[in-house]
């Protein structure tokens, strides 16, 4: 049997670039496909490994399962009839979607949002990003075959739906965010009932804590797995908890706060290690900060008022020319709108900048050399890739 | 098509020095035709009903999230939705499960995936489309990537419709499945053996001839 | 903002410069200093992260529009790269050597728009279409995705489409105005 005791990091030989240089066709190397139906896939997506027994020499991904062509399809729909198709960009939290592009639309044609719409917004993104990183818990949990901890989360996510169902009457796509405010206040007695729900997902979120951070199983394979070098960070356009954990402080939400951010009191969290247990652990205490910003928010979000501003009549709004970019931080990053109008009633071309698209498809092949393919399915959940916004 | 050019035919030597000649198109695939059952359109005896009660209760899913509807599924497997109940269950491997879940729309390239994935199933098998966009496109009509209608690329037997259907309606769904299944006219499989030309036809005119071969099971 | 603009136009000329938020700016440059400006700002001015990097198609006027979006970790402010290329010949010099990342944002444009970017691996290699893609680039705009689709995916027949304006002028005023 091969064995390969000397540094692993040198095998096999590199080119000045660091990928490895590999002949297929010498036969010593073996090639395989990983995904799209494969369990360990975070999504519809696939990875082309070139492995030598069980180790990853190369790694290709391959996306395009998801494409529907959104940024086609919004450029002949008008601005109003954009809405119901953006947000499903992103399946797992679409509201940031509904927010990068009403605001976008919002900054070129001057329409001021009304403040207590704006607390709106912000209880729906963080809500949001809470049953998205509930959900990404689970994932990581599973892909080291800690099935509990998947029942769990995914249990308490449902409570989180439950709560947007009575604001929006929505499950998983809202639609709660036309351009110029939102569509509704809270419904009454809502404060409590979400209180409850907070209190339920804290109790949730201390267990896992001591069933993941504390299982011997996750903690042997996940400490150490998966390193990011923080000075990829900036090589390799990595954003949000990936960056954190690399000791990179990258939240937008402290860097350019949008919407209530600023007055709202809250930490970014850092962890140095860099490696899956990092992450999860930067993920883990970002939820707990969510629960406490959600507590933040609900007392402020006004009751009644103004909550939508005067917007022009959606069938024949005219956007002049212009264009822009909005970002907000999702739970995987830097989420953003690139819009450019050109004075008719349909954009000229929105571009959807997901942080999958360099997480999934540049750092993953990076990443994946010298892994196990075991490994792989952990190392993709941690970075929390999603396909749809590699591809749109 | 770069992805196709590793399959080209070629020799291998063997570690003991022995030529092999291997043609990856023929080695993997079997492209002998299906056929289809006999009398399965006839009305079923005391025996295949009782399959049939069998089937119908032990729905195996191929767990491969092929659209947003997806994310639905995962709800089904927790307490609060509880599948498993009714014999549900998700399955890793297409050779494992009976009813493929095609969970929305279909880009041109996981219509690729999953023809190949319904030919591996084993036979008797069921196809439920999930959301509007597997009926006629949904909201994705105009769309140059996804396809419209699913019933032209393989038999369906039942639909749950919505963008995307909630959980309560998968479930309301399967069973109509399993009504469908013990009246006997879960018989997608036979069909698209009966009518393989015009599926194959269908298949071929957007996934073209690449890659694709005649059967794959 | 301003005085990095300024920086930029003493060594490379600036066609337009538009300040759209006090945290972004948009300029324009031509298309032989493009890669350069993207690697000044890179390496002098902290604009060390890339945001995207993406196309715009303006067919009325012949030409493709490139966006390199740069980001400034530190000062935390945005400056958008705009560069203006011919749309016949669609060429480009790559900056793949800049960030690894561009090489995906090549070649996507390579794909969707038909913009070439010679020296940049992967460029004719399929990313997000089918190996069976027969048609032009799609996100041009006189690539005409209903046709499309109405011609190749089997469309379920009974659709109609309703002018949404006439539709609600019939219903305010059924007897007309």
């Amino acid at each position: 049997m091969f064995t390969f005791n000397e540094d692993r990091s040198l095998f096999p030989r590199h080119d000045e670039k660091g990928k490895p240089i590999v002949d297929v066709e010498s036969g010593q190397f073996t090639k395989i496909w990983q995904g799209p139906i494969h369990p360990g896939m975070t999504g519809n997506m696939s990875l082309e490994l070139t492995i030598q027994g069980d180790e990853i020499m190369d790694c290709v991904t391959h996306v395009g399962y998801l494409h529907r062509g959104f940024e086609k399809l919004m450029e002949r729909r008008r601005f109003i009839q954009c809405f119901p198709i953006c947000v499903r960009v992103a399946v797992p939290e679409p509201d940031f979607n509904e927010y990068c592009l009403a605001s976008t639309i919002e900054e070129l044609s001057g329409i001021e949002v009304p403040e207590a719409a704006n607390w709106m917004r912000t209880l729906l993104l963080e809500m949001s990003r809470l049953q998205s990183y509930l959900a990404q818990m689970g994932g990581q949990g599973s892909s080291f075959g800690l099935g509990l901890i998947g029942q769990w989360t995914i249990w308490a996510r449902d409570l989180v739906l439950d709560r947007f169902e009575e604001i929006t009457g929505g499950r998983i796509y809202h639609m709660h965010m036309p351009p110029g405010g939102v569509r509704s206040l809270l419904p009454a007695g809502f404060v409590g009932r979400m209180n409850e729900t907070l209190d339920e997902i804290s109790a949730v979120m201390e267990e896992v804590e001591r069933v993941l951070f504390h299982n011997s199983v996750f903690k042997k394979r996940a400490i150490g797995l998966g390193y990011i070098d923080p000075n990829w960070v900036d090589e390799y356009g990595i954003t949000g908890p990936n960056a954190r954990a690399a000791g990179v402080a990258k939240d937008v939400r402290k860097d350019n706060p949008y919407l209530m951010y600023d007055r709202l009191d809250f930490d970014v969290h850092l962890e140095y290690e860099s490696d899956v247990f990092a992450r999860a652990k930067v993920r883990y205490r970002d939820i707990l900060t969510t629960i406490d910003l959600i507590r933040q928010i609900l007392p402020q979000v006004p009751t009644k008022g103004e909550f939508m501003a005067e917007v022009p009549n959606v069938l024949h709004w005219k956007i002049p020319y212009g264009e822009t970019y909005k970002r907000a931080e999702c739970t995987r990053g830097e989420y953003g709108y690139y819009t450019v109008t050109d004075g008719s009633g349909y954009p000229r071309r929105i571009n959807v900048r997901g942080p999958s698209y360099t997480h999934a498809v540049t750092l993953m092949e990076k990443m994946a050399i010298n892994l196990n393919i075991a490994d792989t399915a952990g190392v993709m959940s941690s970075l929390h890739t999603y396909p749809p916004e590699v591809e749109r | 098509m770069e992805k196709f050019k590793d399959f080209k035919k070629r020799t291998v030597i063997a570690p003991d020095g022995e030529k092999i000649e291997i043609d990856p198109m023929k080695d993997y695939y079997c492209d002998a035709i299906p056929t289809p059952r006999k009398d399965y359109d006839k009305i079923p005896g005391i025996l295949e009903n009782f399959k049939n009660w069998a089937r119908s209760e032990s729905l195996w899913i191929l767990a491969y999230g092929s659209g947003c509807g997806a994310i639905e599924m995962r709800p089904l497997m927790t307490p609060k939705h509880d599948a498993y109940r009714f014999g549900i269950q998700w399955r890793p491997t297409p050779r494992q499960a009976n009813l493929l879940m095609i969970s929305g729309y279909l880009s041109v390239k996981t219509l690729r995936i999953v023809v190949r994935a319904y030919e591996q199933m084993p036979s008797p098998k069921y196809v439920m489309g999930l959301g509007s966009c597997t009926i006629n496109g949904g909201m994705y009509w105009d769309s140059y990537n996804t396809i419209n209608r699913l019933d032209h690329f393989m038999p369906v037997d039942t639909y749950v419709t919505g963008c995307m259907p909630r959980p309560e309606a998968l479930i309301a769904g399967f069973d109509e499945l399993k009504k469908i299944i013990r009246a006997g006219k879960g018989v997608g499989a036979d069909k698209y053996a009966e009518n393989f030309a015009w599926y194959k036809e269908n298949q071929k005119k957007i996934l073209g001839d690449v890659g694709l071969p005649e059967y794959s099971w | 903002m301003k005085e990095i603009v300024n920086r930029l136009k003493e060594k490379f000329p600036v066609t337009a410069e538009i300040y759209q938020r006090d945290d972004l700016t948009f300029v324009t440059v031509e298309k032989k200093y493009g890669v350069d400006a993207v690697a000044y700002l890179k390496e002098y001015e902290g604009f060390t992260h890339l945001v995207l990097l993406t196309a715009v198609d303006w067919l009325e006027e012949g030409e493709f529009q490139l966006t390199y979006l740069l980001n400034n970790p530190k000062a935390k402010h945005d400056i958008g790269l705009r560069v203006r290329i011919d749309r016949e010949t669609a060429e480009m010099q790559t900056a793949h050597h800049l960030w690894p990342a561009v090489t995906t944002y090549e070649q996507e444009l390579n794909e969707m728009f038909g913009i070439s970017f010679p020296g940049s691996p992967r460029q004719g290699h399929r990313f997000i279409l089918d190996e069976a893609w027969q048609g032009p680039p799609p996100y041009r705009r006189d690539f005409d995705t209903k046709k499309y689709s109405e011609e190749t995916y089997f469309p379920r027949p009974g659709r109609s489409k309703i002018d949404p304006s006439e539709h609600m002028k019939k219903k305010l005023y059924p007897e007309g105005m």
